[in-house]
């Protein structure tokens, strides 16, 4: 068994945390001893490992669509900037205040709110935050159907004033990159309703998640629309 | 944590289903959705096929009727003698089915939904439900993209590319440019979907759910293969389905994103449309184009890693320049899609960047390439199937890459875009190197999939042939591009300038028969093989990854609730002083260091 790889076996049997001296740390860390060796991840670190890594996919879709907005622009001379309804600065506001709500929301909902230990064992408080954060969510779900409907009103603006999804591309785009929002934000609509559903009684390790998780959806969905909004300003 | 939440933390996953339907058809179980995604994309690949015999059938007689096509096909092939546009469709089907329901279902949704989760040691994917989600949109989208073939007018002509103006402006473009085109887009939109969904699964899990012990750098290199796989689907699929949207909504609601104004179209004009750009349409299809044949490509490269090790007795070569060359391709490989538009009538200076960017991913592939080599050196190889088909991938890899450099030079592909060198390249590297990948693997997991044994002579029956067939079909088009033979065309004959190639074109059809039919060798061996095969120890190979760890096939929850321990790389073998001539990853410290 001739092998040209050098004699470092020996050298490379270590414990179980892993050689590659926590650079890929695989977040579960702490001594190598066996009860540990045993400790699996949290079962909710995947939702927020989750949402982030789901938000790539929803940066390539505006990016590439929005990458297609200005070549379209800059390439042909049938481009004619549109005029677009006030109301969108409404929404753009209501949206804006939703993500404020769902922060609080987040807020009352972490665990500094609920039953905890102190080092020495006492329990520092205990008592039922699940009402203000059912409460807070409520109106972020109400404030996010409002923003939606909001955004059909400015479509029937726009239809009444007869610019249309063909009208010209200028207009095309605003259909499409404003619909595109749309549909993602319905998306965390649903989701938020869902979570909300879980937190009516009380408010478990996985509501708690929820919430965080959606709030991250949330805030993120906000910043794309504030994205698309200075693309409308600036390259109208 | 106290212990007790510990196990409860443990079982995330999901209860043994009951009942034939949540087993087997609504799955949430890894390993039965991964055999959905290798029997979806098995059967592409034999629909494929097909298609593909028939093309060459019609290209070398084109006249000739072909026995029982008439009846399929009375529009397209009345009388069993194909027209021109439904040679096109057939070619749009089979390289759309084989690029999306093939080469990027079995390697990544199936086999890596399979083993991802085993190797890592974990109970199941990290979004069970997502997953089956992902399988079954999957689905839908094959069978939206076959429901081409039988509404009127046909499948459509355009190509797995799509190209407008000719997929945009609708019947008026021929006959499959109607309803079919359109079913083409939504398959395709429905397949972006359902892929981001299967990505993001194989990501989470990969990083959350491993087995104590199990650092990044002790993953399997088939691991780091699946998780950077998903890593450019992730990034790549949805600019495809932003393409797709823009372009049905150019077909269905009159905008003009792709349609420039002025075209004549079949002697009509049209005039409802203006200013788009055909080349937006290239730049974000190619944008997700070229990431996708690594997408097909890099999976295959992490099996064939761990095969070779495995074969040869010896560690990997290098473990941690794979993983690096693995990320440095599947880096750079959002940087060229420009190499596809060479021809587009871009600046010479974009051009220049691009060809360079497309040189550089030469580096890492060579990086590889001459670390499979350094692996096999010297090595007490076993000469297996799975290592037949493994060492044919490193062939093929190697022929399909050096054709690509030729490619990547803006000046040479201006001649040799558009013709059978192109054909012949993405065949190679592409198709058959990923081809090779998947039987390699097939090969190799079986025995853990099914309990069972394959037959290694029909194996190595099945190879021979395929290997000789897949160089006498493909290394001919190179040539017959360098003689300037034109790519997605229906006949050949009536080119003077052809005709002395029409022996050439005769002798690749006659290979692409045989080696079509020893197909069915692997067919038989197969099915043969999961039922009457000769019964499979627990690791029959003597590999050292934790699949190998557990019966075969797999229990429901894969480790019966106790996860594994890692102590070691994947590559363990032709230990010192070891007992077996390895070391399992769960084999604790032992022998070796006690000499320390
Ligand atoms: C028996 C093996 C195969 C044969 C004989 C074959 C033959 C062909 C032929 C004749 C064409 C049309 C070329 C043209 O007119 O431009 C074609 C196109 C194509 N094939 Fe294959 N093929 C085979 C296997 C595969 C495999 C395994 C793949 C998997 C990737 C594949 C992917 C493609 C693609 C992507 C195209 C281009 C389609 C397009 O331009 O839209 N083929 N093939
Ligand atoms: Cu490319």
């Amino acid at each position: 068994m001739a092998t040209i790889s050098p004699p470092r076996r020996a050298a490379k049997l270590k414990g179980p945390e892993g050689d590659d001296g926590g650079r890929f740390g695989d977040g579960r860390s702490g001594g190598g001893g066996d009860g540990d060796a045993f400790r699996l991840p949290l079962p909710l670190r995947r939702y927020h490992t989750g949402i982030w890594f789901a938000l790539v996919p929803i940066v390539m879709l505006f990016m590439a669509l929005s990458s297609a907005y200005v070549v379209r622009q800059g390439l042909s001379d049938d481009w004619r900037s549109m005029a677009w309804p006030h109301l969108l600065w409404w929404n753009s506001a209501v949206l804006l205040a939703s993500s404020a709500t769902l922060e609080v929301a987040r807020r009352k909902s972490q665990p500094w709110g609920m039953a905890r230990h102190s080092q020495s064992g006492a329990k520092l408080q205990l008592f039922p935050v699940a009402p203000a954060v059912k409460k807070w969510l409520m109106t972020t779900l109400a404030l996010g159907l409002l923003f939606l409907a909001g955004q059909l009103l400015a479509w029937k603006q726009l239809v009444a004033q007869g610019v249309y999804l063909a009208t010209n591309p200028s207009s095309s785009f605003f259909y499409v990159l404003t619909a595109t929002h749309a549909v993602h934000l319905l998306g965390g609509v649903v989701a938020l309703a869902w979570v909300t559903a879980k937190c009516w009684k009380r408010l478990e390790p996985s509501g708690r998640t929820g919430v965080t998780v959606a709030g991250i959806y949330w805030h993120f969905m906000d910043a794309v629309w504030i994205y698309l909004l200075l693309l409308l300003v600036l390259w109208p | 944590m106290p212990e007790a939440a510990r196990t409860q933390v443990e079982h995330p996953a999901h209860a043994a289903p009951a009942g034939f339907i949540r087993k087997y058809i609504f799955s949430l179980d890894h390993k039965v959705i991964g055999t959905q995604y290798f029997f979806l994309a098995l059967f592409s690949v034999f629909v494929g096929i097909i298609l593909s015999v028939l093309m060459r059938f019609h290209l070398v007689w084109p006249q000739a009727a072909i026995p029982g096509l008439g009846a399929l096909a009375p529009t397209g092939a009345a009388g069993g003698v194909m027209t021109p546009e439904f040679y096109l469709s057939l070619m749009t089907i089979h390289g759309t089915i084989m690029v999306f329901f093939v080469l990027t279902t079995a390697p990544q949704g199936g086999f890596g939904n399979y083993f991802l989760p085993i190797q890592i040691g974990a109970a199941d994917m990290a979004f069970p439900v997502l997953n089956m989600l992902s399988f079954w949109i999957t689905f839908v989208g094959l069978i939206v993209l076959l429901a081409a073939f039988v509404v009127s007018g046909g499948a459509p002509l355009s190509g797995w590319t799509a190209y407008p103006p000719l997929s945009a402006i609708g019947q008026i473009a021929g006959p499959g440019q109607g309803t079919g085109q359109t079913l083409w887009i939504l398959s395709i939109a429905l397949f972006t979907v359902a892929s981001v969904l299967g990505a993001l699964n194989f990501i989470v899990t990969t990083i959350d759910l491993r087995a104590p012990g199990m650092s990044m750098m002790r993953l399997p290199l088939t691991v780091w293969a699946w998780f950077i796989t998903a890593i450019l689907g992730l990034l790549a699929f949805s600019v495809l389905l932003a393409a797709g949207i823009l372009l049905l909504l150019d077909r269905m609601a009159g905008t003009s994103f792709f349609i420039p104004a002025g075209l004549v179209v079949n002697d009509q004009m049209l005039l409802n449309h203006q200013g788009g750009s055909p080349l937006l349409w290239q730049h974000l299809f190619w944008f997700f184009g070229h990431p996708e044949v690594y997408i097909a490509i890099l999976p295959g490269m992490g099996a064939v890693s761990q095969i070779l090790s495995t074969f040869a007795r010896k560690p990997i070569f290098g473990y941690r320049a794979m993983v690096y060359a693995l990320m440095g391709i599947g880096f750079l490989g959002f940087m060229v899609w420009g190499h596809h538009m060479f021809m587009s009538g871009m600046s010479p200076y974009s051009a220049l960047v691009f060809s360079v960017m497309t040189m550089a991913i030469g580096v890492p592939s060579a990086i590889k390439t001459f670390n499979w080599i350094g692996t096999l050196w010297g090595g007490n190889i076993q000469f297996t199937t799975a290592m037949l088909f493994a060492i044919g991938f490193v062939s093929l890899f190697v022929t399909g890459g050096l054709s690509g450099l030729f490619l990547a030079q803006p000046s040479v592909d201006i001649y040799f875009h558009d013709t059978y060198f192109v054909v012949g390249h993405f065949h190679m590297i592409m198709g058959v190197a990923a081809i090779f990948g998947i039987f390699a693997a097939t090969y190799f997991w079986f025995p853990k999939m099914y309990g069972r044994m394959m037959n290694e002579g029909w194996g190595k029956l099945h190879f021979w042939i395929t290997f000789v067939g897949v160089y006498a079909i493909f290394t001919p088009m190179h040539l017959l591009g360098v003689v300037g033979s034109p790519r997605r065309y229906s006949q050949f004959t009536e080119y003077d300038f052809l005709k002395p190639l029409a022996g050439v074109h005769e002798f690749i059809t006659i290979a692409a028969f045989i080696t079509a039919t020893a197909q069915v060798v692997f067919l038989f061996n197969l099915f043969y093989s999961i039922w009457k095969g000769r019964k499979a120890e627990i690791n029959p190979w003597h590999c050292t990854t934790l699949e190998w760890t557990v019966p075969s096939p797999p229990p429901h929850d894969n480790f019966g609730g106790r996860p594994p321990t890692v102590y070691h790389g994947a590559y363990e073998y032709s230990v010192p002083d070891a007992k077996a001539d390895y070391l399992m990853q769960t084999d604790a410290a032992r022998l070796p260091a006690l000499k320390h």
